[in-house]
C-alpha cells in the first residue's frame, strides 16, 4: 500500500448523513473482480436517475469537483453492510481520504486496509468545511502526521485511532505483521486446546486432511429443532 | 481480588493471542463463515500464494446470490451462476466444508450456522457480513468484517482488533402481548441512533431479554449493527444451553459437560462495569416500523411522519427531508395511512421458524391484498414450516413460498422491488436502493408484515389479532 503522509487535493462536498455502503456501491455491481475496477459504480444510484442519466447538481457529477481526492460528508458515513467494495469504489474513483463526523466501524477498518484515510472531524467544523467547498474553495490539505486539516481559513484537527494512523503512515499490511507472531499463535492454540476442548469443531467431518481432530462428536442428530 | 468481568471481557480475554502496547489485540477466531461475496478474500490469498491455516474452522454457505425459485434448474443468470460456482470452487480447493445450493443444511449463514450448532457461547465468530452480530445471541463474540480481514482470517485464523468499549442495554419488565423482539430491536436502534453504538460491544440484559426465545435473541443481536455496534451479546443461560444440545456440530458426551460448565461461568460477574448503559422499560415498546432511509428512522406504528420544520439541527433536518422525499411521504402523514405495494418475509433478521409461525398466525384464514414473498431462513426451516403446514397458510393467503436465501433483503439474487415500489419487510436495512434501485423499505416484525399484507398498508397488528387467540 502507498503510505499516506500529507495530501493536498481538491475536495468534494457530500452534504448528506448516513451515506451507507449500499449507496456507495449498489449490490448489483459486486460480482466484479478487484481487477475489473469499481470506480464507475461509486454512488451509482445517487449519481444517476432511473434512466441512467447523470443527476444534475449531484456534487460528484459537477465538473468543479472532478478529480477530487478528498470527500467531505456528514455523520455515519459508511455504515451498514461490511462490503469492502464500498472502499474499492472510493479508491478506484481516486479518493484517498473521507472526512466525516463518524464512520461505520467496519467501513473504517476496510478503508485503512486499502490505504484510504477515514478522518473524523467535529460536526461544526465539518459543516464549515462543507460550506467553504460549496463556495469554491479550490483545495484542502490533510496532514496525517499532525492530524490536521487546512482548508483556506479553516484549520482544525481530525481524529483517527493511533494504530490505523501508523498503518496508513507506513502503508503497512496486517498479514505481514501477523506472521511475525506465529510462535505466540502456536502457543495459544496448544494452551487453548487444553482449556476449551469444546471449542473445536465437532460433528460431521469432511474429507479434508490436516484439520484439528474433533473430540467426542457424534454424527448429526437432526437438522432443526424438534 | 481480580476485577469483576463482563461477559464481553471474558470472551475477549480468552481469545487474546498477543496484546500489544499500542492497544491492538491479536484475537484467535474460533469460527469463520464465508459466502459467495467472499471471493475477494480467496483471490487475495491466491495472489499472495498463501493457503488457509485452519480450513476446519471455516464453513461456506451459499446464501447471498442463490435463486429462491427453480432450484432444480441451472441458474439462469450468468453472473449469479458464476458467483455460486466461484464459492464452490474456492471452498473445494481449500478444504472448507460448504453448505451449498443443493445441501439440505443450506440457508442464510446467520440462520444455518446456529441451526447446525456451529455458533456456541464463548466463541469468536466472524464473517464477511455485517449481520454476523446475530450469533452473539449465544453469548459469542461475533462481528462482521471486510474482505481484507476475511483474507487475514483465512491465512492466520486471527484478527487484529482494538478492544471496543461496552454498552449495556438493560431491558427490564415484560414486553406487552404481541410485541416481538423485532419491535424491541428497532426501538433500541431508534434510541441509540444509527451510529450511537459505534465502537461498542452491546450486551443485552434484563428480564425482557431473558424471557426471549433463542429466535428472539438472534433477531435482537442481528440488529446491533444498525446502531453501529461492533457486536451484540446475550449471556448464555438455560434457554441457550437447551437450544444447543443435540445440534449436529455441538459438543457431546464428556465434551458437552465441560462446555456447559464453561458456558455457565460466562455471564458477567457481580459488580462488572460497562462503559455506558441504556435502560429501557419493555412495557413501553410498541409495534414499531421504520419510515425513512436509516434504521434509526423508526416510530411506533400509531405515530406520524416527522416534520423537518420542527428539527433544529440543520444536518438532521436535511436527513429527514431527504428521507421523506425518497420515501414518497408527507411530513405529518399518519404511518398507518401509508400504502404498500409488496411484502417480504425473510432474511437473517426474521426468517426462523418462530418468525414464520407469527406471520402465519396473522395470515391464517385471510387473503393478502398485495403480492408478497416468504423466503425461509434455511432449508431446514423450510422443511419444518412445511411439516407444520405454514407454507399452505402463506400460499392460500396469496403469497409466494420460495426457497431459502438472502433474497429480497439485499437483492443480489434478482429478487427485487421495482423503482418506487414500497415494501413492508421483515429485513434489517431500509437504506436507499437496498431492495433495488428506487425501492422503498419499511422495516417491521413478521406479524406486522403479515398485517400489512392483509390490509395493504402499515397496520397495527394488534387490531388483526382481536378476537383471535
Amino acid at each position: 500500500m502507498i503510505p499516506f503522509t500529507v495530501l493536498t487535493a481538491r475536495a468534494c462536498p457530500l452534504p448528506f448523513e448516513s451515506i451507507d455502503t449500499d449507496q456507495l456501491i449498489p449490490a448489483r455491481f459486486m460480482q466484479r473482480t478487484r481487477a475489473e475496477g469499481y470506480g464507475d459504480a461509486l454512488l451509482f444510484d445517487r449519481r444517476h436517475d432511473a434512466a441512467g442519466l447523470p443527476v444534475p447538481g449531484f456534487p460528484l457529477n459537477e465538473p468543479r469537483f472532478a478529480g477530487a481526492e478528498i470527500l467531505v460528508a456528514r455523520r455515519n458515513f459508511g455504515g451498514g453492510s461490511s462490503r469492502e467494495a464500498a472502499v474499492y469504489a472510493l479508491a478506484d474513483a481516486g479518493f484517498r481520504c473521507v472526512l466525516a463526523p463518524s464512520f461505520g466501524d467496519i467501513f473504517a477498518a476496510n478503508a485503512v486496509n486499502n490505504g484510504l484515510l477515514p478522518a473524523r472531524i467535529a460536526e461544526a467544523e465539518g459543516e464549515r468545511l462543507l460550506h467553504l467547498l460549496a463556495q469554491g474553495l479550490p483545495s484542502v490539505t490533510i496532514d496525517l502526521e499532525a492530524c490536521m486539516v487546512v482548508a483556506g481559513e479553516l484549520r482544525c484537527s481530525f481524529a483517527i485511532d493511533p494504530v490505523p494512523r501508523v498503518k496508513l503512515l507506513n502503508g503497512w499490511d496486517d498479514l505481514d505483521l501477523t506472521e511475525s507472531y506465529a510462535t505466540e499463535r502456536a502457543a495459544y492454540v496448544a494452551r487453548d486446546a487444553e482449556q476449551r476442548p469444546w471449542a473445536s469443531v465437532c460433528g460431521p467431518r469432511r474429507s479434508h486432511a490436516g484439520s484439528a481432530p474433533g473430540t467426542g462428536c457424534p454424527e448429526p442428530v437432526r437438522a432443526f429443532r424438534e | 481480588m481480580t476485577k469483576p468481568c463482563t461477559l464481553f471481557d471474558k470472551v475477549w480475554d480468552a481469545h487474546a493471542v498477543v496484546e500489544r502496547e499500542d492497544g491492538q489485540t491479536l484475537l484467535w477466531i474460533d469460527r469463520h463463515f464465508v459466502h459467495e461475496g467472499s471471493h475477494h478474500a480467496f483471490a487475495k490469498l491466491a495472489a499472495r500464494g498463501t493457503s488457509l491455516l485452519r480450513p476446519d474452522l471455516t464453513f461456506g454457505v451459499a446464501d447471498h446470490y442463490v435463486p429462491t425459485r427453480n432450484r432444480s434448474q441451472p441458474i439462469a443468470d450468468e453472473g449469479i451462476r458464476a458467483m455460486v460456482d466461484r464459492l464452490r470452487r474456492n471452498t473445494a480447493a481449500s478444504g472448507v466444508t460448504l453448505f451449498g445450493l443443493d445441501d439440505p443444511r443450506q440457508g442464510i449463514v446467520h440462520v444455518a450456522a446456529p441451526e447446525q450448532g456451529l455458533s456456541l457461547p464463548g466463541l469468536t465468530i466472524v464473517c464477511g457480513d455485517s449481520h454476523t452480530s446475530t450469533h452473539g445471541a449465544y453469548g459469542a463474540l461475533a462481528f462482521g468484517i471486510g474482505a481484507s480481514d476475511v483474507a487475514h482470517v483465512l491465512a492466520t485464523q486471527t484478527l487484529w482488533q482494538r478492544r471496543p468499549r461496552t454498552l449495556l442495554v438493560q431491558v427490564d419488565g415484560t414486553l406487552p402481548p404481541g410485541i416481538s423482539a423485532k419491535d424491541l430491536a428497532l426501538t433500541i436502534v431508534g434510541r441509540l441512533g444509527a451510529d450511537g453504538a459505534r465502537g461498542h460491544a452491546i450486551e443485552y440484559a434484563g428480564a425482557a431479554v431473558r424471557a426471549l426465545s433463542m429466535e428472539g435473541r438472534l433477531t435482537l443481536c442481528n440488529l446491533s449493527i444498525e446502531s453501529g455496534a461492533r457486536c451484540g451479546m446475550v449471556a448464555p443461560d438455560e434457554t441457550t444451553i437447551a437450544d444447543i444440545g443435540g445440534r449436529p456440530f455441538a459438543p457431546s458426551g464428556e465434551t458437552w459437560a465441560r462446555a456447559v460448565e464453561a458456558w455457565r461461568a460466562l455471564p458477567g460477574d457481580a459488580g462488572a462495569v460497562h462503559d455506558r448503559t441504556l435502560a429501557l422499560d419493555a412495557a413501553e415498546v410498541a409495534p414499531t416500523v421504520s419510515w425513512g432511509i436509516s434504521a434509526e428512522d423508526v416510530l411506533p406504528v400509531d405515530a406520524s411522519v416527522p416534520d423537518p420544520a420542527g428539527i433544529a439541527d440543520p444536518a438532521h433536518a436535511g436527513h429527514v427531508r431527504e428521507a421523506i422525499e425518497y420515501m414518497g411521504l408527507r411530513a405529518g402523514q399518519k404511518l398507518e395511512e401509508i400504502r404498500v405495494d409488496r411484502v417480504f418475509i425473510g432474511s437473517c433478521t426474521n426468517a426462523r421458524i418462530e418468525d414464520l409461525r407469527e406471520a402465519a398466525a396473522v395470515l391464517q384464514g385471510r387473503r393478502a391484498t398485495v403480492p408478497g414473498l416468504v423466503a425461509p431462513g434455511s432449508t431446514p426451516v423450510k422443511r419444518r414450516a412445511e411439516a407444520e403446514g405454514l407454507d399452505r397458510v402463506f400460499t392460500e393467503a396469496g403469497l409466494d413460498w420460495v426457497d431459502s436465501g438472502c433474497s429480497m433483503c439485499v437483492g443480489m439474487n434478482g429478487d427485487l422491488l421495482r423503482s418506487g415500489e414500497r415494501c413492508a419487510s421483515t429485513t434489517n436495512r431500509n437504506f436507499k436502493g437496498r431492495q433495488g434501485p428506487g425501492s422503498r423499505t419499511h422495516l417491521m416484525s413478521p406479524a406486522m408484515a403479515a398485517a400489512a399484507a392483509v390490509t395493504g398498508r402499515l397496520t397495527d397488528v394488534r387490531r388483526l389479532r382481536e378476537g383471535r387467540a
